[in-house]
Parts: structure tokens; sequence; C-alpha cells
């Protein structure tokens, strides 16, 4: 039943009982853990739009100094893109049981996803190099800030995807791992599209 | 569908609740320590809360020494006594009152009270309430690193909070930043829970309109809390880095001590939209869960039905979403434009319908109900009372026009003791009180439990009714001591003396409380499994206290809501959510297909 039309349900009429006994007890038809994953990935999101609105409101102001972006980051969106095309592959193969392609791909996803985040270092000393340190602009101060946070997401995304690694080396079916994989695709594919927006940002100022 | 239903009336498909995997502790260690079972997690979230707790109701009792008799105690100087101010607040909101409700309360009772065995991520809870320690035991080391703990006062606002000026600038602001961080990365962990908790795990039959309200309360506070704290995360990590890496995200141009500092270019009001952004939803994280709590205390002890559930329910998700769009009138006075004033000034009159129609619906329960003035009766009694004071006082508050005179006095300090202190405080010892029967099997000390009663409620006004009026005199908050101000009479001062002595009276008599708490767990009267005689699913527990898994071998079904009082034929005048509607009525009773005389809203 719809969730709104629950919130309609007059509990206290005894003759509606019997229709919701045989109601389902969940209110949503999802794994627990995928909506425990879609939870925190709202929380994820209200935490950047609440960092980007802060970045935003500065930027109206007249005294502010783009940083320069590093040409890197181009590149380093490309290989986040890569890495989540090979999740998606990796989760493709989980649910046709081909563990081969699931070892494969998952294997590749997680060392493009290591390759991004040293290229934003790299892209951090260019920067550095340059003189433009965090504590000379507030222009700055945003952009290591924002780039830092995305980066501590996808580490902590590498923790999860370290784990569902390590259950497949230990011989784990793909049965058994597929909703990690999936739940690791998911996240990656929600890190790419935070990547993109906070990339067109930093591009526009 | 609802032919369908009509033939199954007295069938019922057995439970579709996958049976979980429990995690079975092997070791003492596992059982009740690093414990992953939600009634533990509870207690050990409720213990730390209160000893935490402690320590900011003695700072209180410190700051009140020092305004009542100031020029009195040596050892209290300006920079103390801010850091006193700055430490008890931050506590009490944050530490105290969200952790026991949601951390403690939530833990407690979403499993029992839903029909679940634990937490659908029993890991992830347990490392919830670590984190919270840790969250705590940095904040309590912020008071033995040099210079002692931050004094900026607990909303924290920059510049002065990290310049040098500021008691607790050196180490003190970044071990509260850092704490700060702590607790809203494990409050998330635990939030997680139970949301999910609340929306997949809820045995059969328990549909959404059939949940207590006090599930209704934490969950929805959840909700709030899990939206708003990430504002204050932004704002912890934005000052923690202007504070270690001299960035510049909050901190303008600025001199000090007569000279130009590092800093340029920040915007201090930006701060204060993130902290008020998660400060106002944080008024509802601690309300919501005490409107649901005392709407449950209200029915079982008045014996009757919750007056309109249905509204109950739509006032806390409608209390809940505006919560997110008033939090400007928390800073009237910092400069915005006039159209901002008067557009958050009517969201803030607006939260007022919802809040009103739950005072109405508390109100009409009582009306005419068999109420029995029980120790959980007298508290919700006396946070209608003590809630209803503090709205009102916010009304006057969320008037632009009104809020600028009154800004910065004592009137404030007032309004939100009241409506944010007083009031949850209330619910949360009513509700220890009510559910303590089923956390040890032994009912709390009736006496003693009066003489706190009638010490808290009454002590509790003698302390802030003073206060609107000192406020309205103009005397201000967050100042050492007045001196020789010409506006305000020398009787503001005895005023001031006599609010002291009450609130060491009340401070001393928490600890009749806590004495009650530690004594009836070994002599306390044997409660049985239901004492107050209620509905709701964690009275029906084969165990008390219930036992690893809660329910025994087949979790409960549920037959109807959670308010089936003093049903007409009905064998008891309660009839437990899961009791079979076959055993319901009494011999020679009705049947069960003639709804009970209850009235349609």
């Amino acid at each position: 039943m719809n969730i709104f039309r629950q919130l309609l349900v007059k509990p206290w009429l005894t003759e509606q009982d019997a229709a919701l006994e045989l109601q389902d007890d969940r209110t949503f038809s999802l794994p627990t853990p995928m909506l425990g994953l879609r939870v925190f990935l709202i929380v994820v999101m209200v935490f950047f739009t609440l960092m980007i609105s802060a970045f935003t409101e500065r930027r109206l102001f007249s005294d502010w100094h783009s940083t320069p972006v590093p040409w890197l980051l181009w590149l380093n969106t490309g290989i986040l893109v890569l890495s989540s095309i090979a999740m998606h592959w990796a989760w493709t193969n989980a649910r046709r049981e081909r563990m081969d392609g699931l070892r494969l791909w998952l294997s590749v996803g997680g060392i493009l996803t290591l390759a991004f985040l040293l290229g934003q270092l790299l892209a951090w000393r260019e920067l550095m190099a340059l003189g433009h340190f965090a504590s000379t602009d507030p222009a700055n101060a945003f952009f290591y800030m924002l780039t830092a946070v995305h980066g501590v997401h996808l580490v902590g995304g590498l923790v999860a995807w370290s784990r569902t690694t390590a259950k497949i080396r230990r011989g784990s079916k793909a049965d058994d791992v597929r909703l990690s994989v999936e739940l690791c695709t998911v996240y990656w594919h929600f890190l790419l599209l935070i990547w993109l927006i906070l990339f067109a940002l930093l591009l526009l100022t | 569908m609802v032919d369908a239903a009509q033939d199954q009336v007295n069938f019922v498909p057995p439970a579709e609740v996958e049976e979980v995997e429990l995690y079975h502790p092997k070791s003492w260690i596992t059982k009740y320590v690093f414990s992953q079972d939600a009634k533990v997690i509870a207690i050990q979230y409720s213990f730390t809360a209160i000893a935490i707790g402690l320590v900011a109701l003695v700072l209180s009792w410190l700051m009140r020494l020092q305004l009542g008799f100031p020029e009195t105690f040596s050892f209290i100087e300006a920079e103390d006594y801010y850091q006193f101010i700055t430490m008890h607040g931050m506590i009490m909101v944050i530490y105290l009152l969200t952790a026991l409700f949601l951390g403690g309360f939530g833990n407690y009772l979403i499993p029992l009270m839903l029909g679940a065995r634990d937490m659908v991520f029993p890991y992830v809870n347990m490392l919830s309430y670590w984190v919270y320690l840790l969250a705590v035991l940095v904040l309590v080391a912020s008071f033995f690193v040099p210079g002692g703990p931050t004094g900026a006062g607990w909303t924290l606002y920059p510049p002065q909070a990290i310049l040098s000026g500021t008691p607790g600038s050196d180490g003190g602001i970044i071990l509260m930043l850092v704490s700060l961080a702590l607790f809203i990365v494990g409050f998330t962990m635990g939030g997680l829970n139970y949301v999910v908790t609340v929306l997949q795990a809820r045995t059969r039959g328990m549909t959404l309109m059939r949940m207590p309200l006090t599930i209704w309360g934490i969950f929805m506070a959840t909700v709030l809390a899990l939206l708003a704290f990430p504002a204050l995360f932004v704002g912890a990590v934005m000052m923690t880095l202007d504070r270690i890496l001299g960035t510049s995200f909050f901190m303008p141009a600025i001199v000090q001590f007569g000279e130009q500092m590092e800093y340029g270019g920040g915007s201090p009001i930006l701060f204060q939209h993130l902290f008020w952004f998660f400060g106002h939803p944080e008024v509802y994280i601690v309300a919501l869960p005490a409107f649901g709590i005392v709407s449950d205390l209200i029915s079982v002890h008045a014996r009757r039905h919750i007056f309109g559930y249905r509204l109950m329910v739509w006032a806390i998700v409608i209390i809940g979403a505006l919560s997110f769009i008033v939090w400007a009138h928390h800073m009237y006075v910092s400069g915005m434009n006039p159209w901002f004033g008067f557009f958050f000034a009517t969201t803030t009159l607006i939260i007022a319908v919802p809040t009103a129609i739950k005072v109405y619906n508390w109100v009409l329960t009582l009306w005419r109900a068999d109420i029995h003035l029980t120790l959980p009766m007298l508290f919700a009694l006396a946070f209608i009372v003590a809630f209803v004071n503090g709205g009102i006082t916010g009304l006057f508050l969320g008037n632009v026009v009104v809020d600028v005179p009154l800004s910065d006095t004592m009137f404030v300090v007032a309004h939100f003791h009241m409506v944010m202190g007083v009031a949850p405080i209330l619910v949360i010892f009513g509700a220890i009180y009510h559910w303590y029967p089923k956390m040890t099997g032994r009912m709390l000390n009736v006496p003693m439990g009066h003489f706190h009663f009638w010490v808290t409620f009454l002590g509790s006004y003698a302390i802030f009714l003073p206060l609107h009026y000192l406020g309205f005199l103009g005397v201000p908050r967050r100042y050492y001591e007045m001196g020789d101000t010409s506006f305000i009479p020398d009787s503001a001062q005895d005023l001031n003396a006599f609010v002291s002595v009450i609130a060491l009276v009340v401070g001393l008599a928490q600890l009749v409380f806590l004495f009650n708490i530690g004594w009836s767990m070994v002599k306390g009267k044997k409660s049985g499994p239901n004492p107050w005689r209620a509905t709701t699913l964690e009275w029906q527990t084969p165990e008390t206290p219930p036992g690893h898994g809660n329910f025994g071998e087949a979790l409960p079904v549920v037959y109807r809501w959670a308010y089936a009082y003093g049903l007409p034929g009905a064998k008891e005048d309660f009839v437990p959510q899961n009791l079979p509607p076959d055993q319901v009525m009494a011999e020679g009773g009705e049947d069960l297909g003639a709804p009970a005389a209850q009235p349609a809203e």
C-alpha cells in the first residue's frame, strides 16, 4: 500500500482489521541493507548540498578569486567514470553468476578508484606548487575541502569494496556477494554524480 | 481486497518477517560490553548520557552560584563562567537530551514496541554507541587541556570562538568541534538503524498507523536529526579548518591586539545559518520524542484511547517538515533583510498550529478519563503545563519586533529552558518511571518519586518564572556579573539569589531520583510483566526484563492499534495489541464485528 494511503488509515475502526492483517509489514519492498544505503545516501546528499550552498553563497561576493582548475582533474574525472562503469560490470557479472568476470571487474573498479584518489593528490600538489594554499584564499579553501570530503567518501567506499573483495577471495558464491556488489555499485554511481556536480561548479567559477 | 478480507476475519497468516539471524553473544564481554543487543546498547547510551548530564548539572550550579552571589566565589573567574555556560548548554542539548531520547529510548523501545527481535543492523548499532562514548570522552578531555574547554557560548559563533581572547581557544575549541563531529558520525550510524527498523522490521499487522505515538515521535525526530546534523557537521569541519589550517571560511579580515591577522574573506554569518539550520530542528529532535512518549503515558494512565490519533501523527510529521524553514528566527538581530525576518516570523507562528493541535488532543484525552495520578502521569501533566508555558513565550520571541528588545536577555534563557529543558526532561523522568519496571522487573519507589516530582516541578517554575521577569527588566544573558546598571533595580539581585538557592535544591532532588534508581533495582516491589496494564507490545514479552530476541519463540502478531482501552464488553479495560480477536470479549459480550463505540474523527 502506498505510504500516503497508509497514513489515511483509521486504526481505531475494527472493521478494517482483517484487511490490515494481510498487509505486508515492510514499507518498502527493498532488501534492508539497500534501504539502509539509500537513507545514508540521503544524509550524504544533504551534507554535500550544504557544502555546495556555502560555496555558492560565498562565490557571490565581489572579492571572489577563482582557483585555477588543474587539467589533471579532467583525467581524474575520466578515471572515475571508468571505475563506475567497471563496478557496474562487476554487478552485471554477479547477477549472471559469472565469478571470473565479477572478480576481474571488481578489482578494476577498485584500482581505478585508487588511481583517481592518487590523481586528486597530484592535482593538490600541482596547485600548491603554484602557491595556491588553503589559507591564502577562501576559493582555495573551498577547493581543497570539497575535493577532500569527496575523496574521504570514496575511501569509505573502498573499505566496503575491500570487504566484498575479501569475501569473494574466501570463496563466497555469487549469490552471497551479489547484494554487496550492488550496494558498492550504487554508492560508486552516487559519488560519481556528486563529483560531476562538484567538478562543474569548480569549472564554472 | 475488502471482499477477500471478509472471509479472513479470524484467520491471520503467520508472521512473514524473515527470522533474522540474531547475533548470539559468546562471552560476558560481547554480552554486556561490546553488545549488539539494542536493549543493552540503550542502557549504555542512557547511563553515559546521564553521567555527562550530571557534569552539566554541576556546571549549572556553579553558574547559579556566581549569578546569585557575585564576588563571593573566588574560584569562579569570568573565563570559567563562560566555559561553564558553553559546556552546560552543549552537553544538555546534544550529549544528554539527543543521546538519551534517541540512543536510549529509541534503542530500547523501537524493537520492543514494533515486535522486532533487534535493530536491523546490530553491529552498526554497537559502533554507534562506542563512537558516541568516544565523543563524550573527547568532550571531557577538553576540561583537562591547557586553557580548558571552550568558552565561546554553546552556539560557538565565529570569529570569537577561535580568537585568542576567548577562553579555551587553544585546545578546547578543537576538541569541542572534533567531539561534535564524532557525535554526528555515531548518531548517523544509530539513526540509520532507527529509521530502517521502523520502516522494514515491524511485525505482522503492525501497520504504520498502528504504531504507538512514542515510535512516531522517535522516528520523525531521527529523520530530522539525520537531515539536520549534517549542517552542524559542515560547520564544525569548516571551523576546525579555520582554526587549524588557517583557512578563512568564517573568518573575516580581523585585527587582534593591534595586529592584522592572517585571516580574510570569510563569512561569520554563514556559520550562523549552518548552525541554526541544525539548531532549530534540534529543538524538535528533542521535543518530538517527548510528544510521542507523553501521548502514550497519558493514554495508558488515563485508561483512554488517545484523542485524534491520526491528527497526532500528522502533526508530528508537519512539525518536522516546518522545523526546517524557521531557523533564521534565531538570527533576527544578525542584521538580516527585514523581508527574511517577516518570512521566518510567519513560518515560526505557523508551527504553533500543529503544536496546539497536539496540546488540545492531550487535554481532550484527559477529559472525563479515568485519570490515575501515578508518577508517569504526574510528570506527563507537568510536561503539558511547562510546554505550553515555554511554547507561548516562543510565540512572543517568534515576532521580530518583540524579539529584538528581548534578544540576549534572561527572557530568552527562561523561554528555551522551559520549552526544551524542563519540558523534555519531565518527559524523560515520566518515561523512566513508566518503563523502569520493564527494564528491571521492579517498580521505582513511590514516596521518593513523589518527593522528586514535586521538588522538580515546583522548583523548575520557581527558577524559570523569575527569569522571565528579569528578562523584561533587561538583565542580559551570558553576563558574568551585572555590576552597576542604572536600569536594573537592586531587587533583581535578590531574585537572582533566590533562583540560585532553588536551583541547588532542585539539583539535589535529582540525587534522590538517582538513589531511587539504584535502590529500587534491589529493593523495589516486583512489578510483574505489565504493571500499568498497557496494550503495547513491550509489555507482552514472555520475560521481564525482555530476554535476548525479545519475544521468545514466535514474533507477536498485531491485531489492533495501541490505544484499545475501555472497550465495552471486553474482559479487561485494555486489550493488548497482540491479543487475538476471538479472545477479546467477555462471555456473552458483543460480537467483535460491531465496532466499539469510539468517536469517529
